[in-house]
């Protein structure tokens, strides 16, 4: 592993539990010891279902280690606030990316990847390329 | 031409909470029929946020008000309305920068500007039964302010038989059909607001020219 900074990563979902338990499924899968700081903003504050931008604020500042940030999110409302947030100033830090990626397999490539030392292009990358990942 | 200021933006904001409020339950109707049904509940939370944080930081130009009332429906919605008419209202604020009173066309402009980032944001097209489908003939209707209001409940009307092609409505394909867009709905809401406020100041003489 390089001793630079890692890219973090995020999930953003309506869901609570299923931010939460994707970004275990991710450590998990990506495997063996430390991996890139990971992240997970689901639902409301209230714990209700939804999308929170305090808590996507939140989540991409505690994942941030200066290499960059990759979020992954679900639909709807978290996909429009995650691109709603990037699209202003100040919002989120400069180096954070709305990966276009499926949550699980996207958040699994990012992670892998994050915690080899990608660098954020890269880990953008292998969360997009998840699309590829044929089933049939 | 009239010229607008914040008071003008607020008490517009204001009334389009109003109305978000007494028709809540009827967005939520709207919404359980393709949506998710938490339409009305979501507005009616960033509605009550809106007015909240405007009585607590008063702002001073039309474009301070757009732009606090659109960051605090990102920040408080919880659905995709949120991030969309806090887009819609935010870019607008941002466009109109820091001039205590804007004239008309000038408010027209700006919209015209927030309704493209709405655009951009969700990537809708004109009939795919979104609030656009409203936002875009209102605006467009702009600065004749009745008009605008009438446009877009004409708009939100003219989406019960288009099919959703954007968000969870989308899924229905074909079912969605026959419904009125709770979004369209909602839009309609916000520039009859607008039309009834500026009616209001036009009958009590407040317009100035400029």
């Amino acid at each position: 592993m390089a001793d630079r900074a890692l890219v973090g990563v995020v999930l953003v979902s309506h869901s609570r539990e299923v931010a939460e338990s994707v970004a275990r499924l991710a450590v998990a899968l990506a495997g063996g010891g430390e991996t890139a700081p990971v992240t997970a903003a689901g639902g409301t504050p209230d714990g209700d279902l939804g999308t929170s931008s305090e808590l996507i604020a939140d989540a991409v500042r505690r994942a941030d280690r200066g290499a960059g940030v990759v979020v992954v999110a679900d639909l709807g409302s978290a996909v429009l606030t995650v691109r709603a947030m990037l699209a202003e100033d100040g919002e989120l830090p400069r180096d954070t990316r709305l990966a276009d990626a499926p949550v699980v397999e996207g958040a699994v490539a990012a992670l892998v990847g994050a915690s080899a030392g990608a660098d954020l292009a890269s880990v953008v990358a292998a969360a997009e390329d998840a699309y590829r990942f044929r089933k049939l | 031409m009239a010229h607008r200021d914040a008071g003008f933006v607020r008490r517009w904001l204001t009334e389009a909470a109003r109305a978000v409020e007494r028709d809540a339950d009827r967005l939520t109707e709207l919404d359980s029929a393709i949506g998710d049904a938490d339409h009305g509940n979501n507005m009616r939370r960033g509605a009550l946020a809106v007015v909240a944080a405007l009585e607590k930081e008063p702002r001073t130009t039309p474009g301070a008000v757009l732009l606090l009332a659109g960051r605090t429906l990102v920040s408080t919605v919880g659905g995709a309305s949120g991030p969309l008419y806090g887009t819609l209202l935010r870019r607008a604020g941002k466009a109109l920068g820091d001039a205590e009173r804007v004239a008309d066309t000038e408010l027209r402009d700006a919209l015209r500007g927030g309704a493209d980032a709405v655009a951009q944001l969700g990537g809708a097209a004109p009939g795919d039964k979104t609030m656009l489908d409203a936002v875009r003939p209102a605006v467009e209707a702009l600065p004749d302010y009745a008009a605008a209001g009438a446009a877009a409940a004409r708009g939100a009307a003219d989406t019960v038989p288009l099919r959703a092609r954007k968000g969870r409505a989308s899924y229905l394909g074909e079912r969605s059909v026959g419904h009125m867009d709770p979004g369209a709905a909602s839009a309609a809401l916000l520039f009859g607001a607008l039309a009834r406020v500026a009616a209001a100041e036009a009958a009590a003489g407040g317009v100035s020219d400029g």
